[in-house]
């Protein structure tokens, strides 16, 4: 197979590192022809989890097909190279959402398992593997695997969330949600500081089967914390405005708007993002009633700006997502915002949501409690410095950070935040003896390197 | 649309790329090629993604006795066929085939005898019904011998020939031929080759062939500034043009 040598990088833009690609056009095709190899679907993730520097990348981006849709029980397969988008595109109006969709639809099911993704119902439906009913995992040697929570068990667990290393996954079959409209129901309300916020997304008058609360980073003092909760769930089609009603699961196809080059780097600076960030909190805070909106818009608000992360410039950024246990959530994220207020370091984008029960997966990122994401553009060794601070106040609170969005955690740590991968090791071990399957992430992560 | 639309060397990327683009248009499909563990694949996707009819079956160039047979169940499954497209095609290697005759005549039956045998057939039956489109993938090879890949060149440009006939004798009976000659297209025959640039998507291709094909046209250079290239370089003095390194 012809390959391409090539400086790549994560949606982040950081690191950039120099990769051999190969990109197969057929699902039999699918197989390691390398001592070290990994799998990049649509390089949405972050930092270096898609990235191996100096060894082979499979592209999985044609190995797209569907290949059998149940359009009464709504259970789907197809290749791990077909996107949520594509997915959407032919689910959506025939009656089905997926059960778990991350805030993008630019990730490809091979990714959504390998990052185990969770989304804005975590707390109610779990990650995304619980709707993996099973999938096809290619060892190093070619062989093919057929797992599923009932049969080969270890290595779905091993895989969902694992990040790539446990091999390339093939195919896949997943539940689809039944729904009856293309849009959603959705209230907003602003939460004066981190408290209230908190309370909100906690109690069951706030919360619905989708809650997901905006922060604003920028916000200090008494305000620290202050927060758009953003509730919904997909609304039946009686109860639409007449002039949806007639095709309530049909969209208009969304205008998307590119990013044509690289921004300059100033453009995020403190006073932008502090401006936007006020002007957000008003905005969206106003909208009091509720309100019809469409799944677009709900659930991928940053599609609609295609190339978003060229806002950041060349330097690129680094999203820090990390998730601490409920019962110290409110002070460690307290902390965690001081810590970040008292660097001065500028963050754009914060989301915080509630998570659910931890899944079976041993390196699957979620955890009963609270989880914040920050978008902080990349200025070197201080965010650096100031992200090892956040580390350390995640893992007094017994917390952990999301390698799908990382770029620079130490291996110390990652070990003390991820306890089953003991667990986890034999499996891989036993699934890929040779260590075929490794990234730039698990080597700087050491991850061959525990027992 | 009424009428299904034969693509014979339906694994190819640009094939893929076309069939979408038909089935999108509400055309029914019959996928042809040799690997038909990945033609069952390619056919659930698409009647998935479209909602049309899609079917396959096996069809190999080379084996053009049994083209007749083959067309004939193609026509039993699928009835009156709306259209045609000839997407099969190998490159070969140009040095293999200067010292290896086996090569040579590989590349010549897979892109030309191959196509032919199965063309005359589909032209005799569509010309009876007096309606529907033949559309041929040559190639930009075809347009001017080059050291580096003129056997292949040969048989592309002996198809563009071969099409460029059978336009001319369809066009009463309301048959339309497309020539296809595409440039550099992203699939796994270009990919990681060095100095690519303006390289189109399999997808895009796909597009404009049956757009172009279902409007009865002529010629089709995609991406479409290949005309001119094609243009400048086939105009350059033989004189010149034997002493270069292409």
């Amino acid at each position: 197979m012809k390959t391409l040598s090539k400086e790549i990088a994560g949606w982040g833009r950081y690191p950039v590192q120099r990769c051999e690609l190969e990109r197969p056009e057929r699902h039999a095709e699918l197989t390691a022809r390398s001592a070290s190899v990994i799998a990049r679907g649509q390089g949405r993730s972050y930092g270096d989890a898609a990235l191996n520097e100096g060894g082979r990348i499979v592209l999985t981006e044609r190995i797209n097909r569907f290949a059998a849709f149940d359009t009464t029980q709504g259970i789907i397969s197809a290749e791990a190279g077909v996107t949520l988008a594509e997915l959407l595109a032919v689910s959506v109006p025939r009656g089905w959402f997926p059960s778990v969709t991350p805030g993008t639809q630019y990730v490809s099911l091979g990714g959504c398992i390998a990052a185990d993704v969770h989304g804005k119902n975590h707390h109610h439906d779990g990650a995304f593997s619980r709707s993996v009913r099973e999938f096809e995992l290619v060892s190093a040697d070619g062989k093919r695997l057929r797992c599923s929570p009932r049969e080969n068990a270890d290595a779905f667990w091993a895989t969902v969330g694992g990040m790539g290393l446990t091999g390339i996954v093939g195919d896949v079959e997943m539940q689809l949600r039944s729904i009856d409209s293309a849009y959603i129901n959705a209230r907003h309300t602003a939460a004066k500081d981190l408290e209230q916020a908190f309370r909100f997304l906690q109690d069951a008058e706030h919360d619905a089967r989708y809650t997901v609360a905006w922060i604003d980073l920028t916000s200090r003092g008494a305000a620290l914390g202050r927060s758009v909760v953003m509730a919904g769930d997909h609304a039946a089609a009686d109860a639409l405005p007449r002039r949806l009603r007639t095709a309530p699961l049909l969209l208009k196809p969304r205008g998307v708007r590119d990013v044509p080059f690289d921004m300059p780097g100033w453009l995020l600076n403190p006073l932008t993002i502090r401006a936007f960030n006020a002007l957000y909190y008003r905005v969206a805070g106003r909208k009091r009633a509720p309100f019809v909106t469409d799944y677009q818009t709900f659930f991928y608000p940053l599609d609609a700006l295609g190339n978003w992360n060229r806002l950041y410039g060349r330097r690129g950024f680094l999203q820090y997502q990390c998730v601490v246990p409920t019962v110290t959530a409110l002070a460690a994220l307290q902390q965690l915002l001081e810590a970040l207020a008292a660097s001065g370091h500028p963050a754009f984008l914060g989301v915080l949501k509630r998570l659910g029960e931890e899944g079976a997966g041993q390196l699957s990122f979620p955890m009963a409690g609270y989880t914040l994401a920050m978008d902080l553009p990349m200025t070197g060794p201080a965010l650096l410095k100031l992200l090892e601070e956040l580390d350390a106040i995640v893992l007094r609170h017994g917390g952990r950070v999301y390698l799908a969005k990382d770029a620079r955690l130490a291996a110390p740590s990652f070990r003390a935040m991820y306890p089953r991968l003991e667990a986890w090791w034999p499996i891989k071990q036993a699934l890929d003896p040779d260590g075929v399957f490794s990234s730039s992430l698990s080597r700087r992560l050491s991850i061959g390197g525990v027992a | 649309m009424s009428g299904a639309v034969l693509i014979l060397g339906a694994t190819s990327a640009i094939a893929r790329g076309s069939a979408a683009a038909f089935a999108r248009r509400g055309r029914a499909l019959y996928l042809a090629g040799r690997d038909l563990e990945e033609l069952r694949r390619d056919a659930a996707d698409l009647a998935i993604r479209y909602g049309v009819e899609v079917r396959f079956g096996a069809f190999d160039a080379e084996a053009t006795e049994h083209h007749a047979t083959f067309l004939e169940r193609v026509g039993a499954e699928m009835g009156e066929l709306a259209g045609v497209l000839v997407a099969f095609g190998y490159l070969g290697d140009q040095g293999k085939a200067a010292a290896d005759f086996a090569e040579t005549e590989a590349i010549i039956n897979r892109n030309f005898v191959g196509a032919v045998s199965i063309l005359n057939l589909c032209a005799a039956r569509m010309e009876q019904g007096g309606s529907g489109f033949i559309a041929g993938i040559a190639s930009v090879a075809g347009d001017r011998g080059r050291q580096s890949n003129y056997t292949y060149g040969a048989a592309k440009g002996a198809f563009a020939l071969y099409l460029q006939g059978l336009r001319n004798r369809l066009f009463p009976a309301g048959v339309r031929v497309l020539t296809v000659k595409p440039g550099f297209v992203d699939t796994g025959m270009t990919f990681g080759m060095p100095g690519l640039f303006l390289v189109a998507t399999p997808a895009a291709v796909g597009e404009r062939i049956a757009r172009a094909a279902e409007r009865g046209r002529d010629v089709l250079y995609v991406p479409w500034f290949w005309r001119y290239i094609m243009l400048i370089i086939t105009h350059i003095p033989e004189r010149i043009f034997k002493r270069l390194k292409l």
